[in-house]
């Protein structure tokens, strides 16, 4: 017995080695949770790898840093230019969406609706991946001393990434949504139509248990529909590639992510989420007769022109105060104090407005309501405080920035 | 003592000083995991398979070849989120036969490394989707193209990592 050993000790010791791992992997899979010994192989290979990952990382972004704030400035200066420029333009957009989601919240009001708000992320490094092609993991720098979590939501702006999987305390595992094991809760955004989407072997992720039945159009949005408890509702997540038939009277919907899953540099880690009813405070009462008023054809106001000393006690009618156009270079005393926008009837529908009171500085409705492109109601309006210019004299009031939301 | 060519004295064995037989696989963990950040096609090679491949034909040792292809396995398992032990296995497999190999054939010439480094890969990923979709039971879909795809450019980058690796070798 012993000279068999010794004659064959390099087969038996490769035996041994084998049959040690084919149980331990087969324990593992029959047992659904980790036990103490593999979590400690997996803490313990995760400090081995990733302090690599962190040292390179931090070293390319301080170099890249170095190289760009203080060495490469060419073009800075006229990137700035541009980036005001957007700045302004993107103010005006952010006033008109005020005064849209200050509408939404009063119908959210009106219906009692929850609604899910990202209240506390987490920026993190991507420092490594699990470098297997069965396996979409990434590593990032942050971790249970981060207050980071199993099944918290990771994202960045483009779209979402996946969720964390298992947590150490500097470093989190990311389970991608385009690992075969990852499911998310998925709406698409025009026809409204929900699924899951999952992970797939090879290529991009698949909307499944979408009937075969229904429209799907390639380029549609998809979106997260907070069914999975982990991603709030309405995250972007990509646009579908392709439709084809699938199986058991379902569409293979193949969706490409909007994130670039394929270079990840920094992520967001969604820390808390908090679920609260529409908050209309400050924005007026409103009542069932302020809906109709909205709906309902308005009598034109008259040309401010017409009189040139009413109520308004001479203050310079521009045309985002009088809300119709009116011509305010043609109204006479033009300096005096502002009036509150009493007779303003902007173009788009104001929620505020319509509840029959006065329009005063402070409420969504003393906001312009639109870009420029709508007319009269893309000047910022008059305020109790600050007088508002002619309109000749400063042809882009929006980009003055006198009225900052 | 004169020797023939076929003699074991013929083949030379190597050994690696303790940081280069522990820095060099942890290292190359480390890249097997960051490059696929950056380049996400670059998934599809398996360095550690190739530094198995190295340490193992270099020892000629079946022991240490498979003691350090289950090591590295299992280390590379563990950075997953699968049960650890596949890679453990597959390469504890290809340890021991290349180490055992490497006593029979010229593993010194580019073109021989070439087709042994091409040759464990396919084999090394025949045992992984064996083991995954046996025992772990999970879909994997085997696609000839792309498999033949990666065992070429692994072979290619493991030429020209041996001719690295090969400065670090010590003539027992």
């Amino acid at each position: 017995m012993e000279s068999f050993f010794a004659r064959h000790k390099n087969a038996t010791i490769l035996a041994v080695v084998l049959t040690a791992q084919i149980l331990g992997l087969a324990t593992q899979i029959k047992r659904p949770t980790e036990s103490g010994p593999v979590r400690l192989i997996r803490q313990w290979a995760v400090a081995l790898v990733t302090p690599f990952g962190r040292g390179f990382v931090y070293s390319e972004h301080w170099v890249r840093h170095a190289w760009r704030d203080y060495i490469y400035l060419r073009g800075v200066h006229h990137e700035n230019v541009e980036l005001r420029e957007q700045i302004e333009r993107m103010r005006l957009e952010q006033i008109r969406m005020e005064q849209d989601a200050a509408q939404a919240r009063r119908i959210q009001a009106l219906l009692q609706f929850k609604e899910q708000y990202i209240s506390q992320t987490v920026a993190a490094q991507v420092i490594g991946s699990s470098g297997s092609e069965t396996s979409h993991l990434i590593y990032i720098d942050r971790g249970s001393n981060e207050g980071v979590e199993p099944n918290m939501a990771v994202i960045t702006p483009e779209g979402i990434i996946g969720k964390v999987l298992r947590v150490y305390p500097s470093t989190s595992q990311v389970l991608e949504i385009t690992d075969q094991t990852s499911g998310v809760g998925a709406t698409l955004v025009k026809s409204r139509l929900q699924g899951i989407l999952k992970g797939q072997p090879a290529g991009n992720p698949n909307l499944a248990y979408i009937m075969a039945d229904e429209s799907v159009v390639p380029g549609e949005d998809v979106i997260t529909s907070g069914g999975d408890r982990i991603f709030p509702k309405g995250l972007p997540i990509g646009k579908v590639a392709s439709v084809s038939p699938g199986r058991d009277l379902f569409l293979n919907v193949r969706v490409t992510p909007s994130a670039n899953l394929s270079r990840l540099e920094e992520v967001l880690v969604i820390t808390k989420i908090t679920e609260k009813e529409a908050d209309t405070k400050g924005l007026g009462p409103i009542r069932a007769a302020d809906i109709l008023a909205q709906r309902l054809p308005s009598v034109p106001d008259k040309p401010a022109g017409a009189t040139p000393n009413s109520a308004t006690g001479g203050a310079p009618q521009t045309p985002s105060s009088t809300g119709a156009g009116a011509p305010a270079a043609s109204t006479p005393g033009a300096a005096a104090a502002p009036k509150p926008a009493v007779n303003a009837k902007p173009s788009a529908p104001v929620p505020g407005s319509a509840s029959g009171k006065p329009v005063t500085a402070g409420t969504a409705a003393s906001k312009p309501a639109a870009s420029p492109t709508n007319g009269a109601a893309a000047k910022p309006k008059a305020t109790q405080t600050q007088p508002a210019k002619p309109t000749v004299e400063n042809p882009k009031p929006a980009t003055s920035g006198e009225d900052t939301p | 003592m004169n020797t023939s060519y076929t003699s074991r004295e013929q083949v030379e064995v190597y050994r690696f000083s303790w940081g280069v037989a522990v820095g060099v696989p942890l290292l190359v963990l480390f890249l097997q995991g960051f490059i696929p950040v950056r380049v996400s096609a670059l998934r599809i090679l398996d360095l550690p398979l190739v530094v198995t491949i190295f340490f193992a034909i270099s020892r000629r040792n079946p022991i240490t070849g498979l003691g350090t292809g289950c090591l590295i396995g299992l280390v590379q398992d563990a950075l997953t989120q699968h049960p650890i032990g596949v890679n453990g296995i597959a390469k504890t497999v290809v340890g021991f036969l290349a180490s055992s190999l490497g006593v029979k054939i010229d593993v010194e010439q580019p073109g021989s490394r070439f087709l042994l480094i091409y040759f464990f890969y396919l084999l090394h990923q025949l045992i992984y989707f064996g083991i995954m979709r046996g025992l772990a039971n999970e879909p994997l879909i085997w696609r000839w193209g792309h498999q033949l795809l990666g065992a070429l450019l692994d072979s290619l980058i493991g030429v020209v990592l041996f001719i690295l690796l090969d400065r670090f070798k010590q003539r027992v």
